[in-house]
């Protein structure tokens, strides 16, 4: 237990340290999630209509920007074969890197959501329902980030790899946040959605763990 | 003296270990028996197989043929309770560039579920000479300085079995001297270490098990 809780620490010691990588996720979301306005035209209706589904989709790529290296770093230095030799089980070892990751990659992005969402000029229940989605379903993108860059841990190609990997399995995830939003809009109510999403993140939280560990068993042989 | 620490007896053996790498066939037949206060020496030219029987003594790799028993129970059965038997210092140091070298060893302890206070782990660093480095972030030490605090583990581990992969590259004399010592001490109360080296190293043990792996080579020597 205490060293899981040192994984965390040392993990977000170590975000902290790097500082500048983290306000890079952040700059690349705001970035892309500003550019359509620009690209599209002003038109508020427009506007309003796919603001929802841009910030998903900036979200979705700007979670992919860490991720290829998440275990890299440890892979070269040599710390995955401590981690494979230490007291903790591989798959809560790297559950605890992948928490820290979307810890603090992630948080900043639902944190910078409303802002984006107001750019759009959605409404407030609106940006409840989009931070509300983007907390569910952005750790589901992290997993499945975790998956991709366990899998291609040490390959010479590994991080164009990834988004190929992961892009396709994470668009159940896309659908799911950004047509909650819309349902909302359109009356529906987002509840199915959110329960939909939530469902998701329990079951990768419980299986993917595993599949990080196999993987990562296999690629440091 | 400190038997306690270190349940008798240790016996770490190997029998039939055999090993490929893609499709090269490095070695096979490899077998050893180590009693407590063994050193086992790993011998043999560059990519005989040195590191690849390391690792494969730690479980980080499969044998394709052979087994390894730690008081004669393989350990393949509790991979966890195996690797909670051994320290492994492997080719990378395993530290972090952004930590400092005490939040590395601090790191590298709570991961093996060492834990240690902060002044033991100052004493470790000092022991092998970088005391004086332990709040610089590690990617500013020497390459010879980063291998000083990765060692510094030894002086804090309990682990009855220590693999440690070229231990000596790129240590100076004092340093060798201090791990020489380090492992000498260790080898006294009963532990059993595991070393390749190229470096003809000058340690006083009791028991010395040579494992030469150009012996057990499946190809004509160069």
């Amino acid at each position: 237990m205490n060293a899981l809780v040192a994984i965390m620490r040392f993990e977000l010691l170590l975000a902290w340290r790097r500082k500048s990588a983290l306000a890079t996720t952040l700059g690349f979301f705001v970035i892309v999630a500003s550019l359509f306005p620009l690209g599209l035209g002003a038109d508020p209706q427009l506007l309003r209509l796919i603001g929802s589904g841009v910030v998903w989709v900036a979200a979705l790529l700007a979670t992919l920007l860490g991720l290829a290296r998440l275990f890299a770093a440890d892979h070269e230095d040599g710390t995955l074969e401590q981690l494979r030799l230490s007291c903790v089980p591989l798959p809560l070892a790297a559950l605890a890197k992948i928490g820290a990751h979307w810890l603090v990659t992630a948080v900043p992005l639902c944190l910078a959501a409303p802002i984006l969402g107001l750019q759009y000029g959605l409404s407030a229940s609106a940006i409840g329902v989009l931070v509300a989605s983007l907390v569910l379903g952005t750790p589901v993108l992290c997993l499945l980030g975790a998956m991709g860059a366990a899998l291609t841990l040490g390959l010479r190609a590994g991080g164009v790899l990834v988004p190929v990997l992961v892009l396709p399995l994470e668009v159940p995830v896309l659908i799911m946040g950004a047509g909650s939003v819309e349902a909302h809009m359109n009356g529906l109510g987002a509840g199915p959605w959110l329960s939909l999403l939530a469902a998701l993140l329990i079951v990768f939280v419980l299986a993917t763990p595993w599949v990080v560990a196999f993987a990562l068993r296999i690629s440091s042989e | 003296m400190l038997t306690d620490l270190l349940p008798a007896p240790n016996l770490l053996s190997a029998t039939g270990l055999a090993c490929r790498r893609g499709e090269r066939r490095l070695f096979k037949g490899v077998a050893f028996s180590a009693p407590a206060g063994s050193l086992v020496l790993v011998g043999g030219r560059n990519g005989s197989g040195k590191t690849s029987l390391l690792r494969i003594l730690v479980g980080l790799s499969s044998a394709v043929a052979g087994s390894v028993a730690w008081c004669g129970r393989p350990v393949a059965t509790d991979p966890l309770a195996w690797a909670a038997q051994l320290f492994y210092l492997g080719h990378a140091s395993a530290l972090k560039d952004d930590l400092d070298a005490a939040e590395n060893l601090e790191l590298a302890c709570s991961l093996a579920a060492e834990p240690c206070s902060r002044d033991a782990r100052l004493a470790a660093l000092a022991r092998l000479g970088v005391a004086h480095r332990a709040g610089l972030p590690a990617r500013l030490l020497s390459q010879g300085q980063r291998r000083r605090v990765a060692l510094a583990r030894l002086a804090l581990t309990h682990r009855p079995l220590w693999v440690l992969d070229e231990p000596f590259v790129g240590l100076d004399a004092i340093a060798m001297a201090e791990l020489g010592q380090l492992i000498e001490t260790h080898l006294m109360r009963s532990g059993i270490v595991v070393l390749t080296t190229h470096q003809a190293v000058d340690l006083v043990v009791s028991r010395r098990i040579v494992v030469d792996l150009d012996a057990a080579s499946l190809e004509a020597p160069a």
